[in-house]
């Protein structure tokens, strides 16, 4: 079938596993983005910039102290996580009275901060990170490299836990209720501006946590951020922030959709999702999975 | 059934609290700038750009300041008037440098030619992604004009036409209607300062038309304007057509001063820095963004040596005016004034 439309299975699975990955980010980096914009009502434009710190975390952890892949996995989005919550204490929290765009254009100001400070000290070539997981498995119609099944068996984990605790646990309960009406959750006794900080704190961790994955799958780089979080603005716009499983699958299954346009029609393949988005927004202005207010 | 505009613009502004709208952070100071004291000051800014190049300020400088201050007052329109915060407006502004740099180049067609084939493209784009873009509010139009942008981006980058990341070099200055020789840098410059009051003019006369009055009703009490019967779709549109053709005038003029259409004048740090420029200015203040092209221009030139660390100082601005100056340099000395 293949070879009638003139495209080997190796390349079709290939880009097919390819954007595979690239969703496997999207929906991490979405998923931060709306859990974050849910409690917050902000756009973290920093959300970029925190994940190329991921990866560069991953990295520094490597090449000055020689820690493996498996222990920046667990400790640079604590301490990237951490870096978020004295972003919003320190400044977020002073803008939460205001129009909402002040939040953005704060945080636009932050990811210049970052991505210049980067640039400045390791250039915006890229570095190399070694791949923990060398080798794969030959699957038939296609070599499968480890790592790179890896990756989206461990984000398909982390958005399935993070589903799971925000829809079906107390805290995640107490979280859906402060999104709703923070007064009243403020007022039954729980600690609402502790909560928005640790809210963010998270969201920041999973932006630093898919960077930290993404360090061995790419090149480490400060541009790496900026790239990629416009791409995610548009998954967010398409799949709507209203819910948390609605951008978990609208981030893979854009990555998809991207994949397979670099087979079938590779000039379309970067602009693509941007293409989906002006249709969409035609068609349905809250998003696939949004609530129109 | 239309109602007469001043009754609308006087019904809706008590309706959201000052703190609600970025512009509406200074709500005199537009008001401030219109009376005659703007009129004088408006007369001081032209007699002082006139005479500058005579004392000794480099024109090719005031060029760039010319043409990003257009650039800023055309962004200005649509955050400072109707609200909308565009993260995109370095498409239209890039595109028509690109459209003005082949057509004058490729085609050999005249300056003022291209320079109006600049601006009508960058017009058409501004229906188009202004007709997307409308479709949502607040932080999703800042989210889908980013996205647009970087698209626009990611085409100019493959077609042929831009020259890659060559981008279109050494664009001809030809003699303008034939006649004026724009070879030389002066007769360039009052030809951009000319292009720059036009562009000031059109943007004052429409904030302060009865169309702009409905544009600030829209800004401070959307749902207010729509059941008042206004086609508010219509005329945020129509803003952000406006809006778009006088950033693809500025961008088509600056393609012709520096006989360069590149990559850089279409991505997003662009669209970012047309936002610093109007928010260090002072958001929906008629001068604002002209002071603010004119700080950031400046800096941008002492600071050239530094590499990235021009990035960093950027964010750093942002950061400060955000957390500390809301109203920007224009808007608090607007409010110093009033309350002294």
């Amino acid at each position: 079938m293949f070879e009638l439309l003139g495209i080997p299975p190796q390349a079709f699975f290939g880009q097919l596993l390819l954007g595979l990955i690239n969703g496997a980010f999207y929906a991490m980096l979405s998923l931060g983005l709306a859990v974050i914009f849910g409690l917050l009502n902000v756009i973290n434009f920093t959300h970029g910039a925190q994940y190329m710190m991921g990866a560069f975390g991953a990295w520094m952890l490597l090449t000055w102290l020689g820690l493996p892949f498996w222990v920046a996995l667990v400790v640079v989005p604590i301490l990237i996580g951490a870096f978020g919550m004295v972003l919003e204490r320190a400044l977020l929290r002073h803008l939460y009275h205001l129009d909402h765009l002040y939040g953005l254009l704060l945080t636009f100001g932050l990811a210049l901060i970052i991505e210049g400070l980067y640039r400045q000290q390791f250039g915006s070539s890229g570095q190399p990170y070694v791949n923990p997981m060398p080798g794969g498995t030959n699957l038939g119609f296609m070599f499968l490299p480890h790592y790179r099944a890896f990756i989206i068996v461990f984000s398909l984990v982390v958005c399935v836990a993070t589903w799971y605790m925000i829809e079906r646990t107390k805290l995640g309960s107490y979280l859906r209720a402060a999104t709703e009406r923070p007064d009243l959750v403020q007022a039954f006794g729980i600690n609402v501006p502790r909560m928005i900080t640790l809210t963010y704190g998270f969201g920041v961790g999973l932006a630093a946590l898919a960077g930290v994955l993404a360090a061995p799958a790419y090149q480490v780089s400060p541009p790496m951020g900026s790239n990629l979080i416009i791409v995610v603005f548009a998954v967010v716009v398409i799949g709507g922030m209203g819910s948390i499983m609605g951008s978990i699958l609208t981030g893979f299954g854009l990555g998809v959709i991207e994949g397979l346009t670099k087979v079938f029609y590779p000039e379309a393949s970067s602009t693509v999702i941007f293409v989906i988005m002006a249709i969409v927004l035609m068609i349905k202005p809250a998003g696939l999975f949004g609530k129109q207010k | 059934m239309t109602p007469p505009a001043s009754t609308v613009a006087g019904a809706a502004t008590p309706a959201t609290p000052a703190s609600q709208s970025p512009a509406a952070t200074t709500p005199g100071a537009a008001r401030a700038a219109t009376g005659r004291g703007g009129l004088a000051l408006f007369g001081l800014f032209v007699v002082a750009m006139l005479v500058l190049p005579h004392v000794g300020a480099y024109p090719v400088f005031l060029m760039k300041v010319l043409c990003f201050a257009l650039f800023a007052c055309a962004f200005n329109l649509l955050i400072g008037y109707v609200g909308l915060l565009s993260f995109g407006h370095a498409m239209f502004f890039g595109f028509a440098a690109y459209v003005t740099g082949y057509t004058v180049k490729a085609w050999g067609w005249s300056p003022e030619v291209g320079i109006l084939a600049g601006t009508a493209t960058a017009a058409a784009m501004g229906l188009v992604a202004g007709a997307i873009a409308i479709r949502r509010q607040g932080i999703y139009f800042a989210m889908v004009t980013l996205a647009l942008a970087q698209m626009v981006f990611f085409f100019c980058l493959q077609a042929p036409f831009t020259g890659g990341e060559d981008g279109i070099q050494s664009i001809p200055r030809r003699a303008l209607f034939g006649v004026i020789d724009l070879k030389n840098d002066m007769t360039m410059y009052h030809v951009v300062l000319a292009i720059f009051l036009i562009g000031f003019v059109v943007i004052y006369r429409t904030i302060n038309s009865p169309f702009g009055q409905v544009l600030k009703a829209i800004r401070e009490n959307e749902p207010r304007a729509i059941s008042l019967g206004y086609p508010v779709d219509r005329y945020k549109l129509l803003a952000f057509v406006l809006s778009a053709a006088l950033a693809g005038l500025a961008g088509a003029t600056k393609s012709l001063v520096f006989q360069l259409a590149s990559l850089t004048d279409v991505t997003w740090q662009m669209s970012g820095e047309v936002v610093l420029m109007t928010l260090v200015g002072g958001m929906g203040t008629v001068f604002g963004p002209v002071v603010g092209a004119a700080v950031i221009i400046t800096m941008q030139n002492y600071l050239a040596g530094m590499g990235e660390w021009v990035l960093v100082i950027q964010g750093v601005i942002f950061v400060v005016v955000v957390m500390l100056f809301r109203r920007g340099i224009v808007g608090e000395i607007a409010a110093r004034l009033r309350r002294g």
